[in-house]
Parts: C-alpha cells; structure tokens; sequence
C-alpha cells in the first residue's frame, strides 16, 4: 500500500502506462525554450505529422510519442534521455538538434539497450570512434554539407575565399569541411565568439573580409545569427564585391523572417543541402504538401529529418512484426533504410550515417510569392561521411 | 509563519538527509530508477553548494564565479580518463579514482590560490564581479580545447575506478555521492566552530575589528576560498562520473548564479541550507518544467516571493539574513 | 596599415561602446543611486527591442516605433521598480539578485507567451540603409554612424540634464545622501521611479537601435546583462562619465581584438595555433580588462567621491 502510493506520488506529473505493452513509446528531446526553440517546434511539428501519416499506428500498435525540452543544455537533455528511458520507459530515443546534447544523451540511451536516432546532429565522434550498434543518424554527419560546398566552389572556378563561422565545436567541422575541398586559397578566416553571449554584430569581420579581397565569402550561422549575419553583410554593401555561400543559415525557418524584413539579398544565394522542399519523389511531395497544409509554412530540413526519423522507426518496428524485443529485427530493418525517405533512396553506411546525395539549392520565389529553395543540380552523388572508416562497425 | 519555518525547518532537513541516504533502496523499491538520478544530482549540487557556503555564507563573499571549479574538476576527471582510453599524454593518463579527485581538488585550490589575490584586493559588487570574470575566462577557455571536444564537450564511457566500488552501479555511486556530502558538510560543521572558521565569520561582521585584533583577514579569507574552491572542484568531479560526460556549459555563468540561488534559498550561514536549497531548486526544475514548457513563469515568480520573504519584506520582525 | 579598414574598425568599436553606454548609464544610475543590483536590466533592453519591432508593423514606421515605444518600456520600468525592487531597497544584495534573476525569468517567459519563440525583424527605412564613405576612403553603413550619433545625443542630454537641472540636482543629492536628502523634503520614492524608468528607456532605446542589426530575440536581455555590468564595475559604480569611458573601452577592444588579433598572434606563434587562441583570448578580453582594472583600481576608473558603495 505505502509502496503503491510513494510510487504514485514519484511517478507525479509523469506519465504513468508502463503497464500498457502495445505501444510503441518514442522519446523525442528537442529544444522548446530560448530562441532555438523555433527548431525545436519545426521538428515537433513533422514528427506529429509523421505518426498522423501512418494513423497513429506502427505494425497494428499505438504509437505514443513523448516531447522533451532539453533547453539548450547538455546537462538538462542528458537528464531528460535518463527520465524518458527509465521513467516512460521508450523504446526509442530521437530529436536532438544540438552535438552536445546528442554526446551528453548518448551513454544513458544505448547503454539502457534503446536505440537512439538523431534527427539533426551529427558530431564527428559519432560517425567515428563512438559508433554504436544502436545508433543511427536520419540527418547527415557535419561536414559532408560544407564538403559539398567546396566542391560547388571549385566548379564555380572562385579562386579566393574568406570564411566566417562560430566559434565552437560544429563551427570548427564545418568549415574543416569546406576547407578539405576547396582548391583554392582561403585569405581569412574569423570564428566568432558564441555561447549565451554569442556576437551577433559582424561589423569587425566584414570589414576584415572586405579588405582580404576575396572573391568569395563563406559563412556558417545557424539560428538567429543567420538573419543577423545576412542583413549585416547586406547593409555592409558587400553583395556586389564577394558572393556569399552558407550552409545551415538559410532555411525556411529564417527565410519568412527575411521576406517580410524586404532583405531581398537573400534571394539567389546558394547553399548546398541533401535535402529541399522542391526534391521530387511521392513521399516528399505528400510530406511538404500536408506539412504546408497543416501549419501554413514551408518545412525547414530540421523538419525533413525528424519527419524521417519517425518513419524509419516505423520501418524497425514493422520489421521486427511489432515485437519491441526483438532488437536484432529492428536494427537489421531500420538498416536497409527502405522506408520512403523525403530525401529519395539512400541506404546506411556501416557507421548507420546515411550514404546519400547532396545537392546545391538556391533561394527564390514559389508562385505564390514565397520565398523558398530551390534545387539547382546535385553535387555528390552517394556521399559517404569521411569518418566511416574510423568506425570498428561492419 | 517564519517562526514556524525555522522551528520546522531542522525536522524537515534532517528527513531530508535521510531520504537522500535511503533513496538507492526507496527508488528501487517502488521501482522508479529515474528518481534516483535525481537525488544524485541534487546531492551533488548541495556539495557544491555547502562549498559556496562556506566564502558566502560564512565568509560574507559572494562569489559569481563557483561554476568555473566544477567545471574544473569534472575535466580532472574528463581529461586523464580521455588518454587513459585514447591514448596520449602518458603523465596524466589515468583511470584511477583517488587520482581523478585528487587531481580535480589540487586543480581546484590552484586554480583559487591564482585568482583569490587578485579577487580579494575588492569588495562587495566588484568581487562579485571580478569572480564573474574569472569564470567566463575559464567557459571560453574550455571551450576552446578543441583536443577535448570544444563546446560539444567531452564523451568519456568509462567512470573513475576505485578498489572495491563500482561507480557504473547507480547506487554506489550515490553512496559515495552522499557519503563526500556528509564529510563535507561535518567539516564545515567542526570549521565553524574551530578559530579559522571563527575568524572567518569574524571578518565577514567586523573587519577592522579582527585586524585591530591581529588577524591577517585577507588570508584567513584566500585560505577560506582555496578551501571551497578545491570542495567545489571535488562536486565537479562528482558530477563528471555522474553524467560520463564533461563539457564548457557546466561552467556557463547562469550555473554559478544557480549555486549562489541554491544558498540562498537554503538561507545563508546555515549549515544544511544548501542542501535544502539544492533540493527546492532541482526538485522545482523538474516538476515544473514536467508541466509546462512556459515553467521559467511559476519559478520566476517563485524566486522573487523567496527573495521578499527572505528580505522580511513579508514580516515585520525583519530579515534574519 | 590600411587606413580605410582602420577608420572603419573602430567606428565600429565605438557603436558597439555607445550600445553599452545606453544599457549602462541605467543600470549605473540604478545601482549607484538606489543601491539596487538589476540583473533584470537586460529584460528592458530585449523589451525595447520587440516592442518596436511590434509597433514598427503596425505603423510602417520604424522611427514613430521608437518614440512610441520609449514610454513604454519606461512604464514597464517604473512597474517593476514599484513590485520588485522598491520592497528591496535597502536589503541584502543577494536578495536583490535573487528577485531580479526570478524578474528575467517572468519576464522572458511572457515575452515568450506574447510573441513566441521566433524573433522579430525589423525593417529599416530606405534612407537608413544606405553607405556612407568618409574622408580616407572607409565605407560604412549609414545605420551604425546614426547609432553613434544618436548614442552621443543622448549621453549628452544625460550630462546636462545631470548637471543643469532641478531634478538632475536631486538625482546628484540623493546619490550622495540619500537619508539627507529625504530628511532635507525630497520625495526620494518619486524620484527612485523616475530613475528607475529613466534607466529602462535608455536600456530599451538600446534595444530598439540595434534591432534592425540583429533582431528582437529572447534571449538578448542575458546576452547584454553581463557586458553592461561589466563595463560599469569598470567605470567606477555610479558614475555616469565612467560608464561612458568604459563602455567605449569595452566597445574599442572588443572589436579591435576581433579584428587584428589573430594577426598580432601569428607573429608569436604558428597560424593554427594563432586561429585557435586569437577568438578563445578576444571573447576573454573584455572580461581580462575589467581583472585588470580591478586589480589596479579596485574600485573601478572612476569611483564617485561620495560614500562608498557596494561595501
């Protein structure tokens, strides 16, 4: 009696169905609070969208899904993965849009036996040394999308490149992947500082890449940087001297922002991307449409993946016949990645990192005067991530 | 109503603490493992937090900055646990526990022994803020290891090793957890009343005085802050096997603004005030970031009715602060 | 060296200085008036941001969006003052930061509540968005020389109005004494509410010009806090002059260590090392100079020569 009730009171605020069994229960950390929270909502969005797809239901049952707020911080989304796992007790684990959450949620997550599928990050360690039976990525790992963009530079013919990018972990990946492309010569490069006191006036370093000379400039912001980096860049008058090329700046989440602020610099700058809202395939089409219909914004690729990752675990759990325990079916299903991803067939490389196309999109306007991307022609075709190797999986 | 708090307030911590010794076998038997987490958290803070205490509370200053020793002692445990399983830097590889906190609490000290000279030459609102300063140079310094992960941090799946323990048993771990609280917690008991810890308060009420007296006050005050600093950076290392995972966000200054809330809350000077902040602060965080995303509004709120309560705004026998 | 660049780098510092002169003039006035610790000063600079933004939609114009929206941030000010801070007058310092760190808390939430989790963006008049070059060849935005101009009218309003007034007299008065000033027939909790809305108009018209930079986000009321307090414990606590010579510091070696360091470092060390160090040491570098300053002058540049504070 006192047992039941303590376990009650504990169990407080919770939810509390660890009797029920035909559910499939999947743990979704994603950021709601502080600005990022935008992403977050973007993600959380697609996923429902994603179960309402497939009824509610993955192989006949109920699927539960349960958001948590990571906040932004490591420490909080690692102790929200330990209470999804050992209090709501998931069978899969997904979200995290962050590489330090993601590191942080990774040891309580696999060693608990769930599998874990990141919807957006993807750290190096991960796709390396870190590598996990139980892991898998619905997204990209972090520097094949710059890799695309020097590629795409080399084609253009730039010679000289100036780069501006944060100054943390993922800043770093990114522009390491720009740089092991591009052929020619970078003449600078600024990393910012960043954090909860991130800069976000970008005169010093404008004024820097102005005076380098170059041909190019090649920025990483993602979030709210992003629109400050582009309207700055654009007051700064440097549309006609250097071309501007990002990755993860530029997105639907920033781009209706832009457009009612009349930032029309936007329109025609290009980033590369494995995904656009314009790729052709059924399972796209049906995604972007419904998405567009439901919340009345264009999907952001946070979305894409998310919408992805509860799809492939849908493919897991009807390969495995709905029968949760069996994680050998699960895997080798959600392996073959046969599952109509948005982003067309691609299949899964040995470190479970996707081997797909990128593609170089450009910003421009739908006919019904939004502005959205578009793509321009495909860069890689089945790209595998460089870390793979590293990786002791087969 | 404050009267009965503090009649009430020693029965309510003392359960506390016996909650917190029994929770590996009440989680357990009401089967909710998640809680156990929890308490292990919380009892990690409230290490950290009596560590603060004990410049704050006792010592009268207000240190902005406590957040950059945990940080320091969870990477004392991150960075040899790292080259013990990649390889590298031979003369710091290691997976020893006792070196891993050793290292953590020498850092610790070193690290305050460096900072409190210079720290300690100001008073008031400016060693609030010079410790601030100190704090964010430390954030943007881890943060820019790149060898030990930068920002994202640094995975590391394997815990301290100690004779006899398992720290990858969630229930030892908490044991020991609570068992470094509670020697840290009898020190800073027998402190208080011993000269150094009299001295101490001595210099946080009367100043002059204690030098017209003799006292050298400003380094009774440094021994004091290498003292927690090398405590703190001990909860750090605490917090690292913890979370088997290190990284800069553990020394962001919000998180040294959260140590500092945590003794208050608890009321500073008072011996067991920063458990019971600990606790009010971890066990508010989760309940009501469980109920609603829009949680900072009823906390906030929560703060500030903590803080005019405590100022004795509520009451007219004035603040005991 | 490149004289154009130059010229154009520290313009740039110095706009960057007089958006933390506004945030900090308040939050001195505030703290070296009323003896208040504000950590929610940061939240009028975020609200003056997204209120304009707002107002700015509404009536198409982004400069009638400020006038409009000055008063009120200041009422929000005088608000807060009369709920949270005026109990605290007096009181611990801890309990003021606790308060007002609860203050940034509710305030974030509602805005939140109010205007989502997206930021808002703000449009700039044509004839603010355009370049300017001066003698020397420096190009720049017209917006940031408006942001200096602006920032250096009001610092100088401030000091007459300090100096030449009735009010600016009882400000001075009531800084130096407070009990004599109230024994002497001052209403001082009048004039605590007027300082107090004074401090957040001047933190939100901050908010408001750098918003078409950036844009109105949540968070940016934590993002400035630190900063401003920064530069005030600089300055010297309650000085209006010492806020303004170190908020230009703070503002000058900011960005011209974002702009030459990594040079400076690669004639020391090798180019990877120097791209490593130069951003770790330049996000310091603000923090180092205040370590400096105190620990040459513990009581900041220019400490007021009335009581001492903060003691």
């Amino acid at each position: 009696m006192i047992r039941k009730l303590l376990a009650a009171t504990l169990a407080l605020g919770v939810s509390t169905s660890a009797a029920i069994a035909a559910e499939v229960k999947i743990g979704f950390v994603t950021t709601l609070t502080t600005p990022a929270a935008v992403i977050g909502r973007d993600m959380v969005d697609a996923a429902k969208l994603a179960v309402k797809h497939m009824n509610g239901k993955m192989a006949g049952l109920d699927v539960k899904l349960i958001v948590e707020d990571d906040g932004f911080r490591p420490d909080v989304g690692r102790q929200k993965t330990v209470k999804l796992v050992k209090q709501d007790k998931v069978d899969f684990l997904t979200g995290y849009i962050w590489s330090h959450v993601l590191l942080a949620s990774r040891k309580p997550a696999l060693d608990a036996g769930k599998f874990l599928i990141s919807a957006n990050a993807g750290p190096s360690p991960l796709a390396g040394k870190l590598c996990h039976e139980n892991f898998f990525s619905a997204s990209w790992q972090n520097d094949q999308v710059p890799m695309a963009m020097g590629e795409v530079l080399n084609q253009l013919g730039v010679k000289t490149l100036y780069i501006i990018a944060p100054n943390y972990a993922a800043g770093k990946n990114i522009v390491a992947g720009v740089t092991r492309t591009f052929k020619g010569k970078v003449l600078g490069k600024d990393f910012t500082r960043w954090g909860k006191d991130a800069q976000l006036d970008f005169s010093a370093e404008l004024a820097k890449a102005k005076a380098s000379g170059a041909e190019a400039l090649f920025a990483f912001y993602p979030g709210k940087a992003g629109g400050a980096f582009i309207k700055q860049y654009a007051q700064a008058g440097l549309e006609k001297a250097m071309k501007l090329f990002t990755v993860f700046t530029v997105d639907a989440i920033s781009l209706p922002k832009f457009q009612k602020a009349g930032l029309k610099v936007v329109l025609g700058s290009r980033s590369t991307h494995f995904w656009s809202p314009d790729l052709d395939n059924p399972a796209n089409r049906k995604f972007v449409a419904d998405f567009r219909k439901e919340y009345g914004r264009y999907p952001s690729f946070y979305a894409a993946q998310a919408y992805d990752a509860i799809n492939l675990i849908r493919a897991g759990v009807e390969g495995a016949k709905g029968d949760l325990k069996n994680a050998d079916a699960i895997r080798a299903a959600m392996k073959k990645a046969d599952f109509g991803s948005v982003r067309g067939r691609f299949t899964y490389g040995n470190n479970h990192f996707p081997i797909q196309n990128f593609y170089l999109r450009e910003v421009v306007e739908d006919p019904e005067d939004n502005w959205t991307s578009r793509i321009v022609k495909t860069v890689y075709r089945n790209h595998q991530d460089p870390y793979a190797k590293e990786c002791p999986l087969k | 109503m404050s009267r009965i708090l503090r009649t009430l307030a020693p029965w309510l911590e003392g359960l506390l603490l016996v909650l917190l010794a029994a929770a590996p076998l009440l989680t357990a038997w009401t089967s909710q493992p998640f809680w156990l987490d929890l308490a292990t958290r919380l009892t990690i803070l409230a290490i950290a937090a009596a560590a603060l205490n004990l410049v704050l509370g006792i010592g009268g200053l207000v240190s902005f900055g406590h957040a950059a020793f945990l940080g320091i002692g969870a990477y004392a445990v991150g960075i040899p646990a790292w080259h013990a399983l990649y390889g590298g830097a031979e003369w710091i590889a290691s997976a020893n526990g006792f070196f891993h906190f050793a290292l953590a609490a020498g850092a610790g000290a070193l690290f305050a022994l460096f900072t409190g000279p210079l720290a300690l030459r100001t008073r008031g609102v400016h060693f609030i803020m010079i410790t601030m300063a100190f704090g964010q140079m430390v954030f943007y310094l881890l943060q820019s290891l790149e060898t030990y992960g930068g920002d994202d941090g640094l995975t590391i799946d394997t815990r301290s090793e100690f004779p006899l323990a398992n720290l990858d048993d969630p229930a030892q771990l908490h044991w020991l957890a609570f068992a470094t609280l509670l020697a840290v917690l009898l020190l800073i008991w027998r402190m208080r009343e011993a000269p150094f810890g009299l001295a101490l308060a001595g210099a946080r009420t009367g100043e002059r005085r204690m030098r017209a007296l003799g006292y050298d006050v400003t380094r009774i005050r440094l021994a004091a802050y290498v003292l927690s600093g090398a405590l703190t950076a001990i909860a750090g290392a605490w917090l690292a096997n913890h979370a088997a995972f290190v990284s800069p966000s553990m020394t962001d200054w919000t998180r040294s603004g959260e140590l500092m809330f945590m003794v208050i809350l608890g009321g500073a000077g008072r011996l067991l005030g920063p458990l019971t902040g600990a606790a009010a602060f971890v066990l508010l965080e989760e309940v009501l970031s469980s109920m609603t995303t829009y949680w900072h509004l009823p906390f906030g709120l929560l703060l500030i009715l903590a803080a005019l309560w405590q100022a004795g705004v509520f009451s007219k026998e004035g603040s005991s602060t | 060296m490149d004289t154009a660049l130059l010229v154009t780098q520290i313009v740039n510092g110095l706009q960057l200085g007089i958006l933390l002169f506004l945030v900090a003039s308040g939050l001195t006035l505030v703290f070296g008036i009323l003896d208040f610790v504000n950590l929610a000063h940061g939240a009028y600079y975020m609200l003056g941001a997204f209120i304009s933004a707002t107002l700015a939609r509404w009536t198409g114009s982004w400069p009638l969006s400020v006038l409009l929206a000055l008063p009120l941030v200041a009422l929000i000010g005088v608000f807060t003052e009369r709920v949270v801070a005026r109990p605290l007058y007096g009181r611990s310092h801890l309990a003021q930061v606790l308060a007002t760190f609860g203050l940034i808390l509710v305030i974030d939430a509602v805005a939140m509540l109010v205007w989502g989790v997206e930021g808002q963006a703000v449009e700039l008049p044509a004839w603010l968005n355009g370049r300017v070059t001066l003698p020397g060849g420096a190009e720049l935005p017209a917006y940031r020389l408006v942001i200096i101009g602006s920032g250096l009218a009001v610092a100088a309003g401030l000091y007459a109005w300090v100096h030449h007034t009735r009010f600016g007299m009882l400000v001075r008065a009531a800084a130096a004494n407070r009990d004599m000033a109230e024994a002497l027939g001052v209403d001082t909790a009048r004039l605590y509410a007027a300082v107090f809305a004074l401090g957040a108009a001047l933190a939100g018209l901050a908010g408001m010009l750098v918003a078409p930079l950036t844009e109105a986000s949540l968070a940016m009321g934590l993002e400035i806090i630190i900063i401003a307090l920064v530069v005030i414990i600089i300055g010297g606590i309650g000085s209006l002059k010492g806020a303004f010579v170190a908020a230009l510091l703070a503002g000058l070696v900011d960005t011209l260590g974002r702009a030459w360091l990594d040079d400076l470092f690669k004639l020391a060390m090798s180019p990877e090392a120097a791209e490593t160090a130069a951003p770790a040491v330049s996000a310091m570098s603000v923090y180092l100079l205040m370590a400096l300053i105190l620990a040459l002058r513990p009581q900041g540049l220019f400490p007021p020569r009335t009581r001492g504070h903060g003691q």
